[in-house]
């Protein structure tokens, strides 16, 4: 029993202990213990990398082209968009296969109201949000109080919600959208500010960002510092913060000298600064990792689950009905097919993200990544003519090995215990 | 040894770091009932798992022969083909699937072309049904009967797989008295028919009633095999043959002054929640600050069952009966109402029940009560790492920060990250169910200490533990537990193991 003080003071502990946790301690780490600790995390941000530098190759640089990245945010924005959602509604450890029927449902009825009776596009946005909002409560009620799968359920409203979209559209396409309401998704922001060949604008824009990203990271250093967190080595962080910003430079360059800024990015970037804060920072984002990795012990610690489950799912209707404005304005219209399959991609985004098929794990910038992985691969195999079955076949494939990797290593991690 | 169909000799079997069986050898005579005692995690049921084939030959040392011939399983296949069936506590029957289908599952009665024979399997099961006096249609699916009858198909099942060594663990745990009774008759047909039976039990007048001989089995050792028909072999024997051992000098030394009462429980009954039998009959107790009270019971007793259900109700259902917090009465109607409350309940299975193992030891520990850390739902990340490394520092958490994923602790700092978790909520009472399971022998001393500090602390205790030694060594009162029903209050002063032990085995009827 002598070897038990729990009296003992934390400096005698942490000099029992082996010396890589004496080091965590004293606030450096060798790159080596953090890169190889987030290699789930750092592998996909990797293999992005890699996706793109393989797809500049192959195209011969066109897949970087100012233009081309420009049709990159438009076309898949509103994936991105589901993929937050649906990377939420994940760790909790449900699916919702619905998003693509909603996304058609809420574009139908935004172009019944704003193209068939002629009110202004802001009604047609207001209205397509309710309807979302009201799916995700139909969804959410199903789910967390009648205690229904949410693969059944959602499986039902994949199929509700295309009927509902067939006869609010009356089985025909409407188009065109006034130019406002074409403004929310194939808009720029361009020329505010001038420049020569090149949108000012957009450049002060991603430096504003660049420089929100430096003062935010370095905050989050000195607070875990003062909490003595362990943090990487000083140079290893300045590097980070010098990679991320010529990142966001390099890309702001790019869109500045095309047609500037587009609108839908703005969106975008807000949703998702503003749901990685809600996952990470917030009462409700950390019930939903409590759900999703121990529903029992959750339950057990006090959460109310089905409240948790039942705005889960409201927030994934809202954000499906942002995707669906964001849709049909960039098609100009709304189509009774519209957001076919959209849910695969959404699901496939939020898991080759490193989200887990048990729930509990997965971050909304890991959708981000995993939503534009997949995006790149589909516009440069575009690029490259590549037929529409290959690419399926390639996307499928890249799916499949993403999340056997993720299996793959908490099989290792789990044997490592 | 005249005619023994079985015979285990010196088998001895490791699990990292614990000696589950220590040289244990266990003969049984052919045709006869061989009853095991022993307490909780005393190596009954890890010895039955040996012979059955679970662990495979070559995970333990030893010998076993069966029939005069030395026996090596390699799986629960190699023993059935020996004849050998296990039936375990919790019954292995598929609920939507028919008596027959149950009965055969995995040995399916097979016509032409490989396909099953619906006609031949049915008119089986009947008999089979017959020859354990179960009068119930073959295609009824198994969910449409009570478990007394689902027992007797298990039976059923074991006969079919010609029986000639049963084995029953815990038969009659969850049945009433009168099933109990028609198992034990089963029984006794059974053994007049040639089949060897063995049978582990906790109660031990069913022991005295039918078994002939029965093996007392302590700390993973034999500690002897008893003639039941001898004078010697009584009630009282047999209990001080389950807890004889030595109470060292283990658990650090307290001063107890117990404050008012904290929390009391009146007329407390819990129904099951799909069965309907009382899992809690009618309990009353209290506990007062500044003081640690015991619950003693045996396996089923309805130990867990008690405490869930007073931690805001998360188990069973038609809960009835009064609690009351600092002498108000008060209506904990979910777990959120209980913690607001200031009852705290740390599980027995911390794995399934206790922790989200995949996150890290921070968002593990502030789970219970993140509420305090927000504002407007908004958490300060920084007082979270605060709270987590106080909690780490005085729980003495061996983690290497408090960012590391629960998971891929050890037993024991996994138990002080789930007593740090329910002390930030800071509760007037915690449950503590089984905290030192599983957890190594300095880690327990530790749990000891933590839990003799949050009483001078003016915090109330109700330690929930299978091991007698540890409730006398930590407790000021002992409530003893059996088949629901509260059966003795024991100041500690006046506790020993071989009367706990008496008031835990205690028969229903006795305790009325």
């Amino acid at each position: 029993m002598t070897t038990i003080k729990p009296s003992a003071t934390p400096q005698q502990r942490s000099s029992s202990e082996d010396g890589a946790t004496a080091a965590m301690h004293t606030g450096t780490s060798d790159p080596r213990t953090l890169i190889l600790g987030n290699l789930r995390q750092s592998g996909i941000y990797v293999a992005l990398v890699v996706i793109v530098a393989l797809f500049a190759v192959l195209t011969d640089g066109v897949s970087l082209s100012p233009g081309n990245i420009t049709n990159i945010v438009l076309q898949y924005s509103y994936i991105l968009v589901l993929a937050i959602g649906m990377v939420i509604v994940i760790i909790g450890g449900h699916i919702d296969l619905s998003v693509g029927s909603v996304v058609a449902l809420t574009g139908a009825v935004s172009a019944v109201l704003v193209i068939r009776q002629g009110q202004p596009w802001w009604i047609g946005v207001l209205a397509a949000l309710a309807v979302g909002i009201a799916v995700g409560a139909w969804h959410g009620f199903w789910v967390a109080y009648a205690g229904i799968p949410a693969f059944i359920v959602t499986l039902a409203g994949m199929l509700l919600f295309r009927g509902l979209t067939l006869r609010v559209l009356d089985n025909i396409s409407l188009s065109p959208f006034p130019a406002e309401y074409q403004r929310v998704a194939a808009g720029f922001l361009n020329g505010l500010i001038g420049g020569q060949g090149y949108d000012a604008f957009t450049l002060l824009i991603g430096a504003v960002a660049v420089a929100g990203y430096a003062v935010s990271v370095f905050r989050t250093r000195l607070a875990r510092v003062r909490y003595q967190q362990p943090v990487e080595s000083f140079p290893l962080f300045v590097a980070r913060v010098v990679l991320v910003g010529a990142v966001i430079m390099y890309f702001a360059w790019q869109l500045a000298h095309a047609r500037g800024l587009p609108i839908v990015l703005i969106i975008l970037a807000v949703l998702v600064l503003v749901y990685g804060l809600v996952t990470r920072r917030t009462v409700f984002g950390r019930r939903v990792y409590a759900i999703g990795g121990n529903l029992s012990a959750a339950t057990l610690s006090g959460v109310k689950v089905r409240t948790v489950n039942f705005w889960m799912f409201v927030n994934m209707g809202f954000l499906a009905a942002v995707a669906g404005v964001i849709y049909s304005s960039r098609s100009n219209g709304a189509q009774p097919a519209a957001g076919n399959m959209f849910e695969l991609d959404a699901i496939a985004a939020a898991f080759i993200g490193g989200a887990a098929v048990t729930g509990g794990v997965g971050t909304v910038v890991g959708a981000m990544v995993g939503g534009l992985i997949m995006a790149v691969m589909s516009n440069g195999m575009q690029l490259m003519g590549v037929d529409q079955s290959t690419q399926s076949v390639v996307k499928g494939l890249v799916l499949l090995v993403a999340v056997a990797f993720d299996v793959y290593n908490k099989r290792r991690a789990g044997s490592a215990r | 040894m005249s005619d023994n169909i079985l015979e285990m000799r010196h088998i001895t079997k490791t699990f990292p770091g614990v000696k589950a069986l220590q040289d244990v050898s266990l003969a049984v005579r052919r045709g006869e009932i061989h009853a095991i005692c022993g307490e909780n995690g005393a190596g009954k049921s890890t010895l039955m798992k040996v012979l059955s084939g679970v662990y495979p030959t070559g995970s333990y040392d030893g010998e076993i022969v069966f029939d005069g011939k030395p026996v090596h399983f390699r799986g629960i296949n190699d023993s059935e083909a020996h004849g050998i069936v296990i039936i375990h506590q919790e019954l292995a029957l598929v609920p939507y699937l028919s008596v027959a289908e149950n009965i055969f599952l995995g040995n399916e009665r097979r016509g032409a072309g490989g396909l099953i024979d619906w006609n031949r399997t049915n008119a089986d099961a009947a008999d089979l049904l017959a020859s354990v006096g179960l009068r119930e249609n073959p295609v009824t699916p198994i969910i449409q009967l009570g478990v007394g009858k689902q027992q007797l198909v298990e039976i059923a099942k074991a006969l079919s797989k010609q029986v000639r060594l049963l084995i029953l663990d815990e038969p009659t745990a969850a049945l009433n008295d009168i099933d109990s009774a028609h198992l034990l008759d089963l029984l006794r047909r059974l053994r007049s028919e040639g089949v060897t039976c063995i049978m582990i039990s906790h109660k031990l007048n069913e022991i005295t009633a039918i078994a002939d001989s029965t093996t007392v089995i302590r700390d993973g050792r034999t500690v002897e095999t008893l003639d039941m028909s001898s004078a010697e072999a009584t009630q009282e024997r047999i209990i001080r043959g389950m807890v004889g051992r030595d109470l060292s000098s283990f658990y650090p030394d307290r001063v107890s002054e117990p404050g008012e009462e904290v929390l009391r429980i009146e007329d407390w009954s819990v129904r099951h929640p799909t069965q309907d039998r009382l899992v809690v009959d009618g309990a009353n107790l209290n506990v007062r600050a500044g003081e640690v009270v015991g619950i003693a019971g045996l396996m089923g007793a309805g130990r867990t069952e008690l405490a869930m259900s007073v931690f805001g109700r998360s188990y069973g259902r038609n809960i009835t009966g009064r609690l009351f917090i600092r002498g108000k009465e008060v209506r904990a109607r979910n777990v959120a109402e209980a913690i607001r409350n200031g009852i705290a309940y740390a599980t027995e299975d911390r794995k399934r029940f206790g922790l989200n193992l995949i996150d890290d030891v921070r968002r593990n520990v502030s789970a219970a009560a993140l509420g305090k850390l927000a504002r407007l739902g908004w958490v300060n990340g920084n007082e979270e790492i605060k709270v987590a490394e106080d909690g780490r520092r005085d729980m003495n958490i061996k983690a290497p920060s408090v960012m590391s994923v629960v998971g891929k602790l050890s037993g024991g700092n996994q138990q002080k990250v789930v007593l740090s978790k329910w002390l930030f909520t800071d509760p007037d009472v915690l449950i503590l169910d089984e905290p030192t399971r599983g957890i190594d022998v300095g880690a327990k001393f530790e749990i000891y200490t933590i839990i003799n500090r949050l009483v001078a602390d003016g915090r109330a205790v109700i330690l929930i533990s299978s091991e007698l030694p540890e409730l006398l060594g930590m407790c000021d009162r002992i409530y003893t537990l059996a088949a629901g029903r509260i059966t003795g209050e024991v100041p500690v002063g006046e506790a020993t193991q071989e009367n706990l032990m008496e008031l835990m085995t205690k028969d229903r009827e006795l305790a009325r």
